[in-house]
């Protein structure tokens, strides 16, 4: 986090702006009735009654996002936090307000969207990759780094249907995390597959935010979020209510105070850097008695950012 | 703080068709994906793509042909009925998948933003696909007959298969954009395919319309981008089996006339179905 701190102090000009989002208010009609019956009794009726009822998704929701900030958008369910997601990748417009973003906004949004049960693993990367916007020549070039980061390579050319839901969200994982758009928005789905895929994925993510990736963040994961992010805005009933360092937005969440947030969190930090730090030793020692050479299985948290050609193998 | 930003767009702000033309590497891929899983699990494949049309063929022609008679009246009467139920074949598909792309792909759509035309599109191209098959078993059949078309009438066929293609997608479009908001659409869909076949010179021939109705149905009959298509088809693939001497084997004014005003009547519905398309896109994500 020390280094993003430092980018903080930068003069930061509308030059370096990745998302800006003004004024940003959707309404939702609940649609009462679905069929053209019904809306024809209705208007027959002399339009008696409410067809349809409102309900206020966003309102007046501002915020500017910076190049190489991770955000993360917290709130309770119905917040508005998904939908701000949804109007800042564009599948949905706002009422009223602005929302501009860099050219490639895309990401992490929903595992495995377009994945089809009947075409095999090896189509379903290139379908899904397209989708999530990478050309052929990209597709082509990760595809190796794609199947080996979802350890599934023997099941490559066997229909998607015939996976474990495991193999399925390890596959659908792995062509996300391969995209390369200017801002990644990551929708609630850090909590894939058994354990050390997981660690496997929040690695990865980490390490884009190292490579200063800007990074939207929606989950509920408090811990999580504090990880990975160092700016938290908190919404609440579609108003935006706190924007500012996540610990204070995580605070704010729980009622607590931001610098006992912030505390408890590096305290717990420190403690599972002491943990690894301390499994990698034994490790070391437990190959050295076999006498093998000892590899260490890459951590971002203790190794540091990895160069841009490591970056896509690990 | 209101200073316009250069760098920054308005997500989600596709330019329609071109953005489609711009993404022909997934369009490709969908278009693949579509073809693979349409016939996915049975043991034939792609001849349901044969045996369908063929069988449909068979049930037209002993009802209408053999039943009633209708092969005595029309020379060739195989080829003539076979080259209109293609028309329709073609229409109905691409209009009926078009119709129902949106509301299929809605799990998609609600979550990622795509540029939204590719749906309806890929089914056109879908459409093509299957459309080859059943055009090969016309030409079989022209080719016994003895066909042997002249540059016009080659040109017929390539102009009704664009008017279907034009009329079919902007339709598909436009039902598309209802579905989303009105699940009835999908049986009108259906009922307009049933109905299309009826309101073309597909099963009878056109001069029952002229001498039975009154003039000015004979006049909408005609500006059906449907009708016209099918007449060009029995223009390029009957017309030329047959002796010719008949001056009423095709529609008079049929290439002069018709043709051109139908042009214009699929490419106005092409326009008002891409309009209204473009205009409710938006509003897809939660109204699905």
């Amino acid at each position: 986090m020390s280094s993003t701190a430092s980018k903080n102090v930068k003069e930061r000009t509308d030059q370096d702006l990745a998302i800006r989002v003004q004024n940003m208010s959707k309404e939702f009609v609940l649609r009462h009735t679905r069929s053209m019956k019904e809306a024809f009794v209705w208007l027959v009726k002399g339009r008696k009654g409410d067809l349809t009822a409102k309900f206020k998704a966003l309102n007046d929701v501002s915020f500017d996002i910076y190049d190489g900030e991770t955000v993360a958008l917290l709130g309770f369910n119905g917040s508005g936090k998904s939908t701000s997601l949804k109007m800042i990748s564009g599948v949905m417009n706002p009422d009223s307000g602005t929302v501009l973003t860099r050219e490639k906004v895309a990401g992490l949004i929903e595992v495995g969207a377009g994945f089809h049960p009947d075409l095999t693993g090896r189509d379903n990367v290139y379908l899904n990759g397209a989708i999530l916007g990478m050309t052929k020549a990209e597709i082509d070039e990760k595809f190796d780094d794609i199947v080996a980061f979802s350890e599934i390579a023997e099941f490559i050319d066997t229909e998607v249907k015939f996976y474990s839901s495991g193999m399925y969200l390890r596959l659908a994982f792995s062509v996300a995390v391969h995209t390369d758009p200017e801002v990644f928005l990551v929708d609630e789905i850090l909590s894939v597959g058994d354990e050390p895929f997981q660690k496997k994925c929040i690695g990865r993510i980490k390490d884009l935010v190292r490579r200063g990736k800007t990074l939207v963040v929606v989950s509920h994961d408090l811990g999580l979020v504090m990880d990975i992010c160092e700016r938290g805005i908190v919404m609440d009933h579609g108003n935006k209510v706190y924007d500012g360092s996540v610990f204070g937005a995580v605070a704010h969440m729980r009622h607590q105070d931001p610098e006992e947030v912030e505390r408890e969190h590096r305290e717990n930090l420190a403690r599972a850097i002491e943990d690894k730090k301390r499994h990698r030793e034994r490790e070391k020692a437990e190959a050295l008695e076999r006498g093998e050479e000892f590899k260490p299985q890459y951590d971002p948290d203790l190794d540091g950012p990895l160069s841009e050609e490591d970056a896509t193998s690990a | 703080m209101n200073a316009p930003v250069s760098h920054l767009r308005p997500p989600g702000q596709d330019r329609g068709l071109r953005d489609v033309l711009a993404n022909r590497f997934l369009l490709k891929l969908i278009v693949d994906k579509e073809i693979q899983i349409r016939y996915r699990g049975t043991v034939l494949g792609l001849l349901w793509s044969y045996l369908k049309p063929g069988v449909q063929f068979l049930v037209f022609y002993i009802a209408m042909g053999v039943f009633l008679e209708l092969n005595r009246g029309i020379e060739n009467f195989a080829v003539y009925l076979f080259s209109g139920i293609v028309v329709m074949n073609l229409f109905g598909e691409v209009f009926g998948n078009a119709s129902r792309s949106v509301v299929a792909n809605g799990g998609l759509l609600k979550k990622i933003y795509l540029p939204r035309q590719l749906f309806p599109v890929s089914n056109l191209l879908v459409a093509f696909v299957h459309f080859v098959p059943q055009l090969a078993i016309l030409l079989i059949a022209c080719f016994i007959t003895g066909w042997r078309p002249d540059l016009k009438q080659l040109l017929a066929v390539i102009v009704g298969t664009l008017i279907v293609a034009v009329f079919s997608l902007g339709l598909g479009m436009l039902f598309a954009t209802f579905n989303v908001f009105f699940r009835d659409a999908e049986n009108i869909v259906d009922l307009i395919v049933m109905v299309a076949t009826w309101a073309s010179p597909v099963l009878y021939m056109w001069i029952m319309v002229r001498d039975k109705l009154w003039e000015w149905v004979y006049f909408v009959y005609m500006l059906n981008p449907l009708t016209v298509a099918v007449e060009l088809f029995h223009y390029g693939f009957w017309f030329p089996t047959t002796d010719m001497p008949q001056i009423w084997h095709v529609p008079p004014h049929l290439l002069t006339w018709w043709t051109p005003l139908t042009i214009v009547v699929s490419a106005l519905i092409f326009f008002i179905g891409d309009r209204l398309f473009r205009a409710q896109e938006g509003n897809f994500a939660q109204e699905l």
